[in-house]
């Protein structure tokens, strides 16, 4: 009762935002007209084509590896029919336009098959309020999901009113005008190229916005593994990241944070450090949008300015962390577990009383540690402030929270400060913050008519970072007299991301349980006859953020881990077993039977060349509206290292735009969190991230990367996420192996074999 | 002043003591393949030739330099340089290329000494260089397929 009323509640508030507000469109740019070169038509907020025949895609998302630019260049040049040669990309500029509607419409807190009212309703007003409020985001596995319509609709659009254009020129229907390769044509062998057509659009043509799509019978390169348009330009070293952007007169700054995490400066003497050689000035800045305050010298040189910092005398105040211990923090949340069963995602039956009742129960609690993003190119960004304007380059995933924050911090409004999105060297979630902006703008304010780029070392990047949140998760489960799940029982323990995000970055107040802290967990595809999924929200100090996977993350550890140990208690096959919980859902179920087949699962395996034993572990996870299924092939070695041999990778990610960038992506995803499931943790003591640098934090290294084996489901349903969704079931296929292989259970990350 | 050889040209500039070659040629000379990544030796992201070898230039003093060769990933066009790079490029081996400047640097280091290299081999040469995208399977195709080309054989 409790929990409708509160989901109902949140329905209607978002609701309410829209009543009265025509519903948007996802074609035309709001704020004013798209801007065009000479020459260039923009019939939409999506597609510029010109005399030439060059189309340029309009570029709403960030790059960060995830081939988002290839892929969506590919959606445009299908609908228009024109040669993969003829494309280009520009960046969106800021606008509601460019929004991302479904990764934050995905935040209401329902299960993915379920179709009631309410579920409706909530994804109707929130997927009607996310388009009107329009938050540009890279992130949430979405881009290509959320511009599936959108951009093919424009460029079909455009195409067809390039088409009408042609027939008219040449007295025919226009249904006898075909287009291929960028050339449009009629029976009798006229033709006229794309550039050329473009010539014949009026001042104001009449835009055809009725095209139809083309159906994926008819795709010529969507579904082709068409490598990376930017692939030549990354290995020249040609790609301007955000650490590369130079502009004349720039400025470098190295800053030094508090040591205590969210902390500020007291007190701060540069007077030794402004007498170096190339230092310009010394600063101070204040921890803002839950960041950390600190001192910045400013020089002609990066390299300079760092030196310099050791001479900038500091007196810190602490702040909310202080006295703050990550290994307290986990007995907190273990405890949370006893006293409190969450709210309730997912319900259904009466779990806890048939598991109190039942004669065979299986309970186990398992845990997570705190994680960092570690991208390649560490937080920087560069802010030109002229007075009554700004120049701000980020490489950011959300360019109008950027732009936001630094126009608060140099007292600007948004529309004065232009912001340039550069390539981004990883962003895993990390730069979905802009703490990193705002303190950039701080300094550079302090510089007037100098651009300044501030660049953090490695040290402050992974002292300073928003962490995946710990986790502590509980299950209990009740088996029947044949070994299958009668009830199901989780609660999970941890903080909550979304609270703090939404007004941190959007001024937003988020009403409603963060979907984020239970997702993996309760909205799985398993048939339970009797379940309760719930998570207890713990508030802690630690500045938290979305890291790649978010929930699933951890969860998908969690829920694989004690399903394989019910599976044993069972004395059944991992796969088999999970394979009767999906007998209503064939289409998830037919990943496992893919992974499984093609790992060779239940043959027998050589060993090692060592001569250590080989086992086979398998987890099936759901995320993103994608479903992936991995089998990994591990062995452990004389001194306890689990070595990983083989992942075999099973994904329906829908009809798959571009095989090449899916493939490179499963590679990724595994790689990432093989590093964090073998080594990743990052411990706080008295308020300090110990971990600093890779030595300590050390990512997954080529000579331990397991031979992988993607294999994407044939589909023609609509585009699923890509780029975090391979993430989740790694851990657990790990884990379920290393079981197999020793006997051992592992319930903690990272993994670690007791002697 | 220092006069440093970089990619075949000579450059006088003036470079404080100690200042690591990574930071010269990013801000002096302009040259922002080169990627900064950890600041110690730990990652490989900083990776250039000098004399023809495999050198993380995040440590390396740019004053101890004067008439040593030095070749970054602007300039590694060499007919092993370019194989790499050709192979990279069509396995398709960067994902957001962070680190790829100092991969391709390192696997031409690796095939100037071993142009036959075994798995081993490669483990041991670029382990160094972390790529947190997980391009380490295309890295290791890419390294046999610019082998195979350079030598002729599979």
């Amino acid at each position: 009762m409790k929990r409708r009323s509160f989901l109902l509640a949140a329905t209607l508030c978002g609701g309410a935002l829209v009543v009265g507000c025509a519903r948007p469109d996802r074609q035309k740019v709001r704020g004013g007209a798209l801007a065009v070169r000479d020459g260039q038509v923009a019939l939409n907020g999506w597609v510029k084509v010109d005399r030439d025949g060059i189309v340029t895609a309009v570029m709403a998302k960030s790059e960060m590896g995830q081939g988002v630019h290839t892929a969506l260049m590919m959606l445009v040049a299908e609908e228009m029919d024109c040669a993969w040669s003829q494309m280009r990309f520009d960046y969106a500029p800021i606008d509601p336009l460019y929004g991302n509607v479904t990764a934050l419409s995905e935040g209401v807190p329902f299960r993915p098959d379920d179709a009631g009212t309410l579920a409706r309703s909530a994804r109707a007003a929130m997927e009607a309020l996310m388009r009107q409020l329009g938050f540009m985001m890279t992130g949430g596995s979405s881009s290509v999901r959320d511009l599936w319509l959108p951009m093919r609709q424009a460029a079909a659009a455009t195409r067809a009113t390039l088409v009408a254009a042609v027939a008219a020129e040449w007295k025919v229907a226009a249904a006898d005008v075909a287009a291929s390769d960028g050339v449009f044509s009629a029976p009798g062998g006229r033709t006229i190229k794309l550039g050329d057509a473009v010539a014949l659009l009026g001042p104001d043509p009449r835009v055809v916005d009725n095209a139809s799509l083309k159906t994926p019978a008819q795709f010529k390169l969507i579904g082709r593994p068409l490598p990376r348009y930017d692939g030549a330009a990354l290995v020249e070293g040609k790609a301007t990241f955000g650490i590369d952007v130079r502009t004349e007169g720039l400025l470098h700054a190295a800053v030094r944070m508090a040591p205590v995490r969210g902390g500020s400066v007291r007190y701060f003497d540069g007077v030794q450090a402004r007498a170096l050689k190339g230092v310009v000035g010394v600063a101070s800045f204040p921890a803002a949008l839950d960041g950390t305050g600190g001192v910045a010298v400013v020089a002609d040189r990066w390299w300079r300015a760092s030196q310099a910092l050791d001479k900038v005398a500091v007196e810190w105040d602490e702040g909310p962390m202080a006295g703050f211990s990550s290994a307290a923090a986990i007995d907190t949340l273990r405890h949370a577990l006893d006293a409190d069963d969450g709210f309730a995602f997912w319900k259904q039956g009466d779990a806890k009383a048939i598991i109190a009742a039942s004669a065979r129960t299986l309970t186990a609690d398992y845990t997570a540690p705190y994680l960092a993003h570690a991208t390649m190119e560490p937080m920087n960004c560069t802010v030109h402030f002229r007075g009554d304007a700004a120049t701000v380059w980020a490489p950011t995933q959300v360019p109008d929270f950027a732009r936001k924050a630094a126009a608060a911090v140099l007292g600007l409004d948004p529309g004065k400060v232009a912001l340039h999105v550069t390539y981004l060297g990883g962003g895993f979630g990390r730069r979905l913050e802009v703490d990193h902006v705002a303190q950039a703008a701080a300094i550079a304010k302090q510089f007037p008519g100098k651009p300044v780029q501030v660049l953090w070392s490695r040290e402050d990047d992974m002292r300073n970072d928003f962490y995946r949140p710990a986790c502590a998760s509980r299950f209990a489960a009740a088996l029947d007299e044949h070994g299958r799940i009668a009830a199901w029982h989780n609660v999970s323990a941890g903080q909550a991301i979304v609270p703090g995000y939404f007004p941190r970055n959007a001024g937003l107040p988020i009403v409603g349980p963060d979907k984020t802290t239970s997702e993996g967990a309760f909205d799985v595809a398993y048939e339970f006859p009797a379940v309760r999924v719930g998570h207890a929200r713990v508030d802690l100090p630690v500045p938290i953020g979305f890291w790649r996977g978010v929930g699933h993350s951890h969860q998908a550890f969690f829920k694989e881990g004690f399903l394989d140990e019910c599976a044993h208690a069972a004395a059944a096959d991992p796969f088999a077993y999970r394979r009767a919980l999906l007998a209503r859902h064939p289409r998830q179920r037919a990943v496992l039977e893919l992974a499984a087949a093609k790992a060779g699962w239940g043959e027998p395996q050589a060993p090692a060349a060592d001569g250590a034993k080989k086992a086979r572990g398998i987890a099936f996870h759901e995320s993103f509206g994608s479903t992936v299924v991995q089998v990994a092939e591990v062995s452990v070695g004389s001194n306890r290292a689990i070595r990983v041999h083989r992942v075999v990778c099973a994904i329906d990610c829908g009809l798959p735009v571009n095989p090449n960038t899916i493939a490179q992506q499963m590679d990724s995803a595994i790689v990432f969190a093989l590093g964090a499931a073998l080594r990743g943790r990052i411990d706080i003591d008295a308020g300090r991230v110990k971990q600093g640098n890779f030595d300590e934090y050390e990512p997954l290294r080529l000579a331990e990367c397991p031979v992988i084996e993607t294999h994407i489901v044939p589909s023609t349903e609509p585009p699923g996420g890509v780029g975090e969704v391979g993430l989740p079931p790694l851990a657990p296929a790990v884990a379920n192996a290393v079981f197999a292989a020793t006997g051992q259970r592992l319930r903690s990350l990272p993994l670690a074999l007791a002697a | 002043m220092t006069t440093l050889n970089i990619n075949g040209q000579d450059r006088t500039l003036e470079i404080d003591a100690g200042t690591p070659l990574l930071w010269v040629l990013r801000d002096d000379l302009g040259l922002t393949g080169t990627k900064f990544a950890c600041g110690r030796a730990l990652c490989g992201a900083c990776t250039v030739h000098v004399e023809g070898t495999a050198t993380l230039s995040c440590v390396m003093p740019a004053d101890g330099l004067q008439g040593k060769r030095i070749t970054t990933i602007e300039g590694a066009n060499d007919r092993i340089g370019a194989a790499v790079k050709r192979a990279w490029i069509e396995l398709d081996v960067a994902q957001c290329g962070y680190c790829q400047p100092g991969q391709v640097m390192a696997a031409a280091a690796l095939l100037k000494a071993v142009p036959r290299p075994s798995e081993a081999d490669i483990d041991r040469a670029l382990s160094g260089n972390l790529c947190r995208c997980g391009a380490y399977p295309r890295i290791r195709a890419a390294v046999h397929l610019a082998a195979q080309r350079l030598g002729g054989r599979g």
